[in-house]
């Protein structure tokens, strides 16, 4: 059991949660996640670590509502528990100093992105980031991000915010002021494949970080499986970074949807 | 257990008595006990029913009687955990219930699970001298469950007596059967037990993957709460390697440790359509339904993929709980596909048995060659090449060989893969200094247990990639064993 100590609301749908969790704080590294069980009854969900707090013993999960399980998580409040919660899991993201990242984040996509963000500037690189999502209330995080990277773009689908266009118009328009050593995208998967397109363009070694259906998380099931390179890899214990160019982008969107009938009809039951 | 010791405890007055009450002729003459089972139509109406329902004390009583009670017993020699085999059944004779279960419990932690799930036709009862008089086996398996039920069932289950606390510190990584083996030796001996488990619940396979038609949760719950009972600590969701690195149980203060983490890695077949929805390992399916209660009545979050026309590849015994799974999940037709022949499959004869009697179609040489999918993505065919067999292969079985060009194409619009397991990779990656094999499992002295890291001890699938739960406790025994000598230097 694992108490909440902080709760903050980005936007209706996208929450921020503060977890007690002093071994997964001390243990984790960027791009690592855990996976959140709510309830004896509960599904185990995966979760990319956004921050952690080795002192208050603490790892932040930003955590937007779209499901039965992720409304459960978020409607707990401060001094509630999480039932079961596990991690760090998976691979830690490659940090070395590569010259200049461009860091793409799409959505809550940007959480996962934070702590990869902080890791690459700390290692020396010159980071560009961009900040992608449909509307300005959908813009998390760009305060933390700033203070770890050179450079901000924003981009919003309606224009609400920054510059109009979806992430690839600001891909395009870093990468045509300077060379880019770098990239790392985190989003949604169809925003990931486009980011992944553009930079394959210009053959920029290209990491996406993908967040599959899983059960366990340690290697056990293979639900999370995708097709890099023309293999069979497993998200949870190769992953969830994978070479972006190399990953089929149409069979992980295929395979989300497996449970999309199953996932509706229990949205419908728990908002009844 | 030595020779003279087995031969004193049958010297005993009692035992001598009861042996002259009947004669071997007239104990050869009775017939093996059939065990009463739920039938195939109801069974597979329901999860939780055991299909085996135990036997009653008048049958046990009974069975017992058809023990010769050999003064050599060759049962004993094909037991991995070394029960008392003839003295408990002898107790049973005796209706020395409690006597009988504590027998068994000195040397074996888990016995309500290995009288389920043991395939003791090829130990226990493989071993039986009946068996070369040409009579059936006693029936060692029913009784050993019978003992363990019938003490749960009386309320009055009793946590062995432990040795004073001598200090130390150990701990498990896994929580399956040889973890549990090793817990209960280690805290008999006065030490301090922590098991780590990866998952949220306690008890590895015997949870997520054995289903509760065969053992149910209950069981294995009330053989854990003995050991909580006895002292020892669970800690469910830390993953060792992980969560706590091996320098970290040191500082905890961990003299040493036991690596029972288990045959994770679903192996599949790496042929076209694999990856299309609908397609998955037996692992995930069993632990979608067994652990999250998917498809399994009301409140549970996990979803599971119900399939019309069902199709499990492979033929050991997970093989055919996926099978007798699927079964249960209302699909209409499950087929079961086995490269090699009927004589071949490597599940148990029991389990084969139970999956024809509930109506799965066992569809032998055969071998999946690719799956078709619709315009979605989802699984809705699979394409078998026809396999026959050929000479005997290193395994001693005959091999299957493709009879060219030969295939049939069958509707699927769920595939479980169940072709077996590879060693979870957490502690191999992650404890440095361990010597591992080219199948990824934990080298370890094959009598001591002990690893190339002198404190860390390994047992059950991440040493034999992919055995039996009474093999694991074995490994646990010995394991435990070792590391108190080792520990006591």
């Amino acid at each position: 059991m694992n108490k909440i100590v902080a709760k903050e609301y980005f936007s209706e749908n996208v929450v921020r949660l503060e977890i007690e969790a002093p071994l997964i704080a001390k243990s984790r590294k960027a791009g690592n996640f855990v996976i959140v069980k709510i309830g004896d009854k509960g599904e185990r969900i995966p979760l990319t670590i956004s921050d952690a707090n080795i002192e208050k013993g603490t790892i932040d999960l930003v955590v937007q509502r779209i499901g039965v399980s992720s409304r459960k998580l978020t409607d707990l409040n401060v001094g509630d528990y999480v039932t079961d919660l596990v991690g760090p899991l998976g691979r830690a993201t490659e940090i070395e100093n590569f010259g200049t990242v461009l860091a793409c984040g799409g959505g809550v996509g940007v959480a996962p992105l934070l702590p990869i963000v902080e890791a690459m500037k700390k290692a020396g690189n010159r980071v560009i980031s961009i900040l992608a999502a449909r509307s300005k209330d959908l813009i998390i995080l760009e305060d933390q991000m700033r203070k770890w990277s050179d450079e901000v773009i924003i981009m919003t689908d309606d224009g609400s915010y920054g510059e109009k266009g979806n992430v690839t118009v600001g891909m395009e328009k870093a990468i045509a002021k300077e060379k880019i050593d770098k990239a790392i995208v985190i989003g949604p998967t169809i925003m990931m494949k486009f980011a992944s397109l553009t930079t394959k363009k210009y053959e920029i070694p290209t990491v996406a970080s993908l967040n599959t259906i899983m059960v366990d998380g340690t290697g056990m099931c293979g639900a999370c499986r995708v097709t890099v390179d023309g293999k069979t890899r497993f998200v949870c214990v190769d992953g969830p970074e994978f070479d972006a160019h190399k990953i089929d982008f149409d069979e992980v969107m295929t395979r989300m949807r497996a449970y999309k009938a199953e996932e509706t009809a229990a949205l419908a039951e728990f908002t009844k | 257990m030595t020779k003279e010791e087995i031969l004193a405890l049958r010297n005993e007055p009692w035992r001598d008595e009861l042996r002259k009450k009947m004669s071997p002729k007239d104990r050869g003459a009775l017939e093996r006990v059939k065990m009463p089972e739920l039938t195939p139509d109801y069974r597979v109406t329901t999860f939780t029913e055991e299909v085996q329902q135990g036997l009653t004390k008048e049958m046990a009583v009974a069975e017992a009687q058809r023990c010769l009670d050999c003064a050599d017993p060759s049962c004993m020699k094909g037991c991995p955990v070394g029960i008392n085999i003839p003295t408990f059944v002898k107790q049973i004779e005796n209706e020395d219930f409690e006597g009988a279960i504590a027998t068994i419990k000195l040397t074996s932690s888990l016995p309500a699970v290995c009288g389920r799930v043991c395939p003791q036709e090829k130990q226990c009862e493989g071993n039986c001298i009946k068996l070369k008089m040409k009579q059936k086996p006693v029936a060692i398996g029913y009784l050993e469950r019978f003992a363990a039920d019938y003490e749960r069932e009386s309320g009055k289950m009793k946590a062995p007596k432990c040795a004073p606390k001598n200090g130390k510190k150990v701990c498990t990584v896994g929580s399956g059967p040889s973890a549990l083996a090793f817990a209960a030796d280690m805290i008999k001996l006065g030490y301090d037990v922590t098991v780590f488990e990866a998952l949220h619940e306690i008890g590895g396979v015997l949870k997520y993957g054995i289903p509760e038609f065969r053992l149910p949760n209950s069981v294995v719950d009330a053989e854990i709460n003995t050991l909580r009972e006895m002292g020892v600590d669970f800690q469910p969701n830390t993953i060792v390697g992980k969560t706590i690195s091996y320098e970290q149980l040191h500082e905890m203060g961990f003299d040493g440790i036991f690596v029972g983490s288990g045959a994770g890695l679903p192996r599949f077949m790496n042929i076209p359509g694999e990856n299309l929805i609908g397609v998955m390992s037996s692992n995930e399916y069993l632990t979608r339904i067994n652990l999250m209660g998917a498809g399994r009545g009301q409140g549970f979050d996990t979803p599971v993929l119900k399939g019309k026309n069902v199709v499990v590849c492979g033929g050991g015994n997970t093989a055919m709980d996926s099978a007798r799974t699927a079964k249960r999940m209302g699909a209409e037709t499950v087929t079961l596909v086995y490269r090699r022949g009927l004589d071949e499959l490597p599940a148990r004869a029991e389990e084969v048995h139970h999956a024809m009697e509930e109506g799965i179609d066992f569809h032998v040489l055969h071998n999946p060659l690719e799956y078709h999918g619709d315009e979605n993505g989802r699984v809705k065919e699979a394409v078998l090449q026809v396999m026959e067999l050929g000479e005997p292969d290193a395994s001693g079985r005959r091999s299957p060989v493709p009879v060219e060009g030969k295939t049939e194409t069958i509707p699927a619009d769920l595939v479980v893969v169940a072709i077996g397991v590879s060693p979870n990779p957490i502690i191999p990656t992650n404890f440095k200094g361990l010597e591992i094999s080219k199948k990824g499992t934990i080298v370890v002295g094959e009598e001591t247990m002990q690893s190339a890291v002198k404190d860390v001890f390994a047992g059950g699938d991440i040493v034999r990639g992919g055995a039996t739960v009474i093999l694991a406790m074995g490994d646990g025994r010995k394991a435990a064993a070792n590391m108190d000598e080792y520990l006591k230097k």
